[in-house]
C-alpha cells in the first residue's frame, strides 16, 4: 500500500474557489504553431471524447478519433433522457456554484473530491452558453428563454433539458462541432476501430493498438497523449440501461498496463426502469428520473397484495418515499430511492408480488391536465407504452432499479491524467466527480466540462513538458503481437456455451452479491463463483468465425473476457471497503434507521487498484480525501 | 409463437448474398424483434454455424443503428418505431417474414443486414453545425428564441440518422435526412449566419454521394421512426433555390 503516488494528485493549494484559475494560470501553453506537431489519439466520441475532439481540433492539433460505432453520433450518450444541471440560477430559486457543488458532494457521500467537483460547478455555466450557441434546442418558457426542471438531490430547479431526448441534443451538437473538424482537416475519423493495446515505455503512454472491426486488421498509432472516452462499464451486468455495445475493453487493456483502477465497485442502479419480464431479455430500459418531478411512487401497504392498481383505495397506498423522506420525498437521490424500492419488494409489497413498485402520475394528471405531462414526458410514456403494452397515462407505471452508471473508472489527478504518462481519461470512464453516488443530469455535465473546458488547457500543459514523442518500432510490433495472441486465444474457444450465455451468468453474480446491497459473506461467494466463471469461459466458450471480416461474436468475447475480470475487482474493492456510503451498501454498516453508515475515519479515500502482472495481486493504493470546506455530515434527506 | 424467416445473408460486399430459410419456435410474444434474432443466433452458434449479422446498440430506438427492412417496410409494419422498437405480438403466428438490409447503392453492404452509412457523416461535414468555437459563446439566455421556433427545431433535430429514408425512398434519396438538420438550424436565430452555404453544401453532398433525387412520393416520411415532416424537405427545396440565387447573382 504505497501512499506516496497520492502525493501528485495534483491539486492546487489555496482557497477552493481560486484553485482553477490558480492552476490555469501554473499551466504551460503550447505555442498554436507548434499545436499540428503533436498527434493526439482520443478514443471514444461520446459526449466527453466528441467535446475535447472538436475542441483541440479548433486549437489545431493533430487528432485522430477512434469509435467502436459506425458513427460518432452512435455513442451511448445518445441514450440521456433528463437533462444536464448548471448553476445559472435562472428560476432565482438560490442556486450558485457553491450550492451545486455542496449537493454534489452530498449526493455522492462524501467520497469525492472537493476540488474536482467545485470545478465542475464553475464551469457548469459555460456548458448551457456553448451548447446554446451551438443551436441546441433547449426547453424554452414562453418568453423564449430557457426553461428548468428538478432532478434528485436538489431542492431546487437547475437541469436544462430538451424533452426526453437531452442526451441526444447535446451529443449531435458536440458531433456537429466534430464534424467541422474533420471537415477542416485537424480530425481525422475511424469509425469501427476499437482500442485492443496501449502501447507504454516506462510508464509513459507512446501509441495505442486497433482493430478495424470491418476488415478484422490491426492498426497502431504513435501518440504524443492519448485521451480515453470510452464511457461505463455498466454492461458487465449483463442487464443494464447502457446500450448492447457498451464495454470496458479500452480501459481494462490500460488496467492492466498498469493505469489505476479507482473505486470499482461504485456502481449506480437506478431507482426507475422497466422491470425485466422474460428470459431473453437483452437490456432494461430507463424511465428518466425527471418523472419523479411529477411521479409519485407508493406501493399497497398490504403485504402480498396481488389487487390491481386501480382496486387499492388511497388509504391503503403507502407513498414510502414522502413518508420516509418528507423533505426530498419523491426526489432523494437515486441510491435511496432504490434501496427503498428493494426493502419494499423483500418486505412483500412487491406490485402483485412482482420486483416492481408504482410510479403515479394521476395527481400531477390531475393539477397540471393531460397536456401539460404530455409535453414533457410524452415520448417516456410512449416508450413504456410500447415495451409493456400499458398505458402510464391510465395506469401508474411499475418500475423497478437497474444497473445504470459507473462512478467508478481509471483513476486520474485534478488535470485528467491517469497514472499512467500521457494517458488522459474523460467522462463516464474516469472515476473522478460523483464520488459513491452520482446526481441526475450530472454525467452530462461532467462528460462535456471534461471535454469542453478542462482537458483543452491540461492537456497543452503536458504536451509543453513533454515535446518529444518518440517511436519504436520493436514496441508497437509487440503490443500488436499481444493482441493478435489474445484474439488468436479467443477464436481457438470451440466450447458448447455462447459468450452470451456466460456472460449472464457474471451479470447475475454481480446483480445478487454486488448489487444494491451487499455483504461479506456474499462477497466471499462472489470471488469464487467468478474464478470458476473465467474458467468456465476458457474452457467451455464457442466463440465462431474468422478474424479479418466482421466477427459481431469475436468483439463480444473480448469484452465478456474483460468484464470477467474486472468483476474480480469490483468484488474485492467492496470487500476491502468496510464502510456503507453512497451506492455501496454492507448490510454490516447500517444505522438503525437503515440507511449508510459511513466510517469517514477510516475510508474517507479513493480506492486505486494497481495490477502489476497477470500473476501478481492487485495492490491497493489510497487516495485521502480532505474535506476543508464541507463538513461531513450523515447524509440526510428527511 | 412460431415464424417462418427469410434472412438476407451475405459474407461481403464482394461476394453475392441470397436468402436463407430459418425455421423458429417458441418465440414469446413480449420478446423483441432483436431479441429473437438474439435467439436464433444462439441456437446457430450452437450448431456451429455462423450467427447473423445485424447492427443494433441501444435497443430504445434512439441511437439510429438498428437498420432492418422487415417484410420490406424499413424498421417494419409499424408506424414510428425502429427495428428494436418492433415486438413479436405484432406479428401474426405462424407468418413468414423477410428480413433485410436497408438497401440503397450509398450504403454498401459489409455484412448480412449491416450496412455502411458513414455517407451520412459526410453530408454532415459538409454543414451540419453551427461554426462556434469552445470558449467563444455569448451567455445563453442573450437571444431569446420564440417556444414555438425552438419546438418546430426540436422536431426535426430528432432524426436519429437510421437511413429508413433513405431505404424506402424507390430513388434512394436521402433528402429527408438532410433537410431535417437544415430545417432545424433554419428555425433557430444561430442558425442564420450560415444558412446559405450549410444548404448548397449539404445537397451537394447528398448528391455527391450517390443519393438519388426527391421526386416527393413521401414514402421516406412514413417509414420515418421519428416522424420527420416532409415541410422539412419543403423548406431546403426553398431554401436551396435563394441560396443558388444568393450565390449566382
Ligand atoms: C439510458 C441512460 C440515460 C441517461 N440519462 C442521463 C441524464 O439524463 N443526464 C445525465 O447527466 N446523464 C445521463 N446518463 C448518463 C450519461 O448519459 C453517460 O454517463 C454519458 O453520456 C457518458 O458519456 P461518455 O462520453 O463518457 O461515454 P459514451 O457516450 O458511452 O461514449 C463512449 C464512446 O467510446 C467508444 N468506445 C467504447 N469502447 C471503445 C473501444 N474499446 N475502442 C474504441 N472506442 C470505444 C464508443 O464508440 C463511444 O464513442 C444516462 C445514461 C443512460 C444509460
Ligand atoms: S429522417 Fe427519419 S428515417 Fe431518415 S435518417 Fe432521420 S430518423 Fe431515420
Ligand atoms: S438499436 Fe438504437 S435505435 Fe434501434
Amino acid at each position: 500500500m504505497s501512499l506516496s503516488f497520492f502525493n501528485s494528485s495534483h491539486i492546487p493549494s489555496g482557497p477552493l474557489e481560486e484553485k482553477w484559475d490558480k492552476a490555469k494560470f501554473s499551466y504551460k501553453l503550447v505555442n498554436p504553431s507548434n499545436r499540428k506537431k503533436f498527434d493526439i489519439l482520443i478514443v471514444g466520441a461520446g459526449l466527453a471524447g466528441a467535446s475535447a475532439a472538436a475542441s483541440l481540433g479548433e486549437m489545431n492539433y493533430n487528432i485522430k478519433v477512434f469509435v467502436i460505432h459506425d458513427s460518432p453520433r452512435r455513442a451511448h450518450s445518445i441514450a440521456a433522457q433528463g437533462g444536464i444541471n448548471s448553476t445559472k440560477n435562472y428560476k432565482n430559486d438560490g442556486d450558485s456554484v457553491k450550492r451545486l457543488f455542496y449537493d454534489t458532494i452530498k449526493g455522492g457521500d462524501f467520497r469525492a473530491r472537493e476540488a474536482n467537483v467545485y470545478r465542475l460547478a464553475q464551469v457548469s455555466g459555460l456548458i448551457i452558453d456553448h451548447c446554446v450557441a451551438q443551436g441546441i434546442p433547449f426547453a424554452r418558457d414562453y418568453g423564449g428563454l430557457l426553461d428548468n426542471r428538478s432532478f434528485g438531490g436538489a431542492q431546487l430547479s437547475r437541469t436544462f433539458y430538451a424533452r426526453g431526448q437531452t442526451g441526444q441534443q447535446l451529443l449531435l451538437g458536440a458531433y456537429g462541432a466534430l464534424m467541422r473538424q474533420v471537415k477542416r482537416g485537424t480530425v481525422q475519423l475511424f469509425t469501427q476501430h476499437e482500442m485492443l493495446n496501449l502501447i507504454i515505455e516506462k510508464q509513459k503512454a507512446h501509441g495505442a493498438v486497433f482493430r478495424d472491426l470491418i476488415t478484422g486488421k490491426l492498426k497502431s498509432f504513435k501518440a504524443s497523449a492519448i485521451l480515453l472516452a470510452t464511457g461505463g462499464y455498466g454492461n458487465a451486468f449483463y442487464l443494464s440501461t447502457n446500450a448492447m455495445n457498451s464495454n470496458v475493453t479500452a480501459s481494462w487493456r490500460c488496467h492492466k498496463k498498469g493505469a489505476f483502477f479507482a473505486n470499482p465497485s461504485f456502481v449506480q442502479i437506478h431507482p426507475t426502469c422497466i422491470p425485466k419480464s422474460i428470459e431473453g431479455q437483452s437490456k432494461l430500459t430507463l424511465m428518466s428520473e425527471s418523472l419523479r418531478n411529477d411521479g409519485r411512487v407508493w406501493t399497497s401497504k398490504i403485504k402480498g397484495d396481488s389487487r390491481p392498481s386501480h382496486q387499492i383505495p388511497e388509504s391503503e397506498r403507502d407513498y414510502y418515499l414522502e413518508r420516509i423522506y418528507p423533505s426530498f420525498g419523491n426526489l432523494v437521490p437515486r441510491d435511496v430511492a432504490s434501496r427503498q424500492a428493494k426493502f419494499q419488494v423483500d418486505k412483500g409489497y412487491g406490485v402483485q408480488n412482482k420486483e416492481a413498485v408504482y410510479l403515479d402520475f394521476s395527481d400531477a394528471i390531475k393539477k397540471n391536465g393531460l397536456k401539460n405531462i404530455a409535453e414533457k414526458y410524452g415520448n417516456l410514456f410512449n416508450m413504456y407504452q410500447r415495451i409493456t403494452g400499458d398505458d402510464p397515462y391510465k395506469t401508474p407505471m411499475q418500475i423497478y432499479p437497474a444497473v445504470h452508471y459507473t462512478m467508478g473508472g481509471l483513476w486520474v489527478d485534478y488535470n485528467l491524467q491517469s497514472s499512467i504518462q500521457g494517458l488522459f481519461v474523460l467522462g463516464e470512464a474516469n472515476f473522478s466527480d460523483h464520488g459513491a453516488n452520482r446526481l441526475g443530469a450530472s454525467a452530462l455535465m461532467q462528460g462535456l466540462a471534461d471535454g469542453y473546458f478542462i482537458i483543452p488547457y491540461s492537456l497543452g500543459n503536458f504536451l509543453a513538458q513533454n515535446p518529444d514523442s518518440d517511436f519504436k518500432e520493436s514496441l508497437f510490433k509487440q503490443a500488436e503481437e499481444e493482441s493478435k495472441e489474445n484474439l488468436q486465444n479467443l477464436l481457438s474457444l470451440k466450447g458448447s456455451q455462447t459468450v452470451d450465455q456466460i456472460h449472464k451468468k457474471l451479470g447475475k453474480i454481480l446483480w445478487e452479491h454486488v448489487g444494491m446491497i451487499r455483504d461479506k459473506e456474499g462477497l466471499m461467494k462472489a470471488e469464487k463463483k467468478i474464478k470458476t466463471l473465467r474458467e468456465e469461459f476458457w474452457k467451455e466458450a464457442f466463440v465462431p468465425g474468422e478474424a479479418f471480416i466482421k466477427n459481431q461474436e469475436l468483439e463480444k468475447a473480448g469484452r465478456v473476457a474483460d468484464f470477467l475480470e474486472l468483476g474480480e475487482l469490483m468484488v474485492q474493492d467492496a470487500l476491502t471497503r468496510e464502510e456503507s456510503c453512497g451506492c455501496h451498501f454492507r448490510t454490516e454498516y447500517q444505522t438503525p434507521e437503515k440507511e449508510a453508515l459511513r466510517n469517514d475515519k477510516d475510508f474517507s479515500h479513493v480506492s486505486a487498484w494497481e495490477k502489476k502482472s497477470s500473476k501478481e495481486n492487485w495492490i491497493l493504493h489510497k487516495e485521502t480525501l480532505k474535506f476543508e470546506n464541507v463538513k461531513l455530515t450523515e447524509r440526510n434527506y428527511k | 409463437m412460431n415464424f417462418n424467416l427469410k434472412i438476407w445473408r451475405q459474407k461481403s460486399n464482394k461476394v453475392p448474398g441470397s436468402f436463407q430459410s430459418l425455421f423458429v419456435k417458441d418465440i414469446s410474444e413480449d420478446m423483441s424483434f432483436l431479441e429473437m434474432l438474439d435467439k436464433i443466433n444462439e441456437d446457430l452458434i450452437l450448431k456451429k454455424e455462423e450467427p447473423i449479422a445485424f447492427d443494433h446498440d441501444c435497443r430504445e430506438g434512439i441511437c439510429g443503428t438498428c437498420s432492418l427492412m422487415i417484410n420490406g417496410s424499413a424498421h417494419g409494419p409499424q408506424k414510428a418505431i425502429t427495428s428494436c422498437q418492433l415486438y413479436m405480438r405484432e406479428f401474426q403466428n405462424g407468418s413468414e417474414i423477410y428480413v433485410e438490409p436497408f438497401r440503397a447503392k450509398a450504403f454498401p453492404i459489409i455484412r448480412d443486414l449491416i450496412i455502411d452509412r458513414s455517407a451520412f457523416d459526410r453530408i454532415q461535414q459538409a454543414g451540419g453545425f453551427i461554426s462556434v468555437n469552445t470558449g467563444s459563446a455569448p451567455p445563453a439566455n442573450t437571444i431569446p428564441v420564440p417556444k414555438e421556433k425552438a419546438n418546430q427545431a426540436f422536431s426535426s433535430a430528432l432524426c436519429i440518422g437510421c437511413g429508413a429514408c433513405v431505404a424506402s425512398c424507390k430513388n434512394s434519396s436521402a433528402s429527408l435526412f438532410t433537410a431535417a438538420r437544415i430545417f432545424h438550424f433554419s428555425k433557430l436565430p444561430q442558425g442564420q449566419a450560415e444558412k446559405t452555404n450549410r444548404v448548397l453544401n449539404m445537397v451537394k453532398q447528398m448528391e455527391k454521394e450517390g443519393f438519388g433525387a426527391c421526386s416527393h412520393t413521401g414514402a421516406c416520411s412514413v417509414s420515418c421512426p421519428k416522424e420527420i415532416s416532409l415541410e422539412t424537405i419543403s423548406e431546403m427545396h426553398r431554401e436551396w433555390r435563394k441560396a443558388f440565387l444568393n450565390k449566382t447573382t
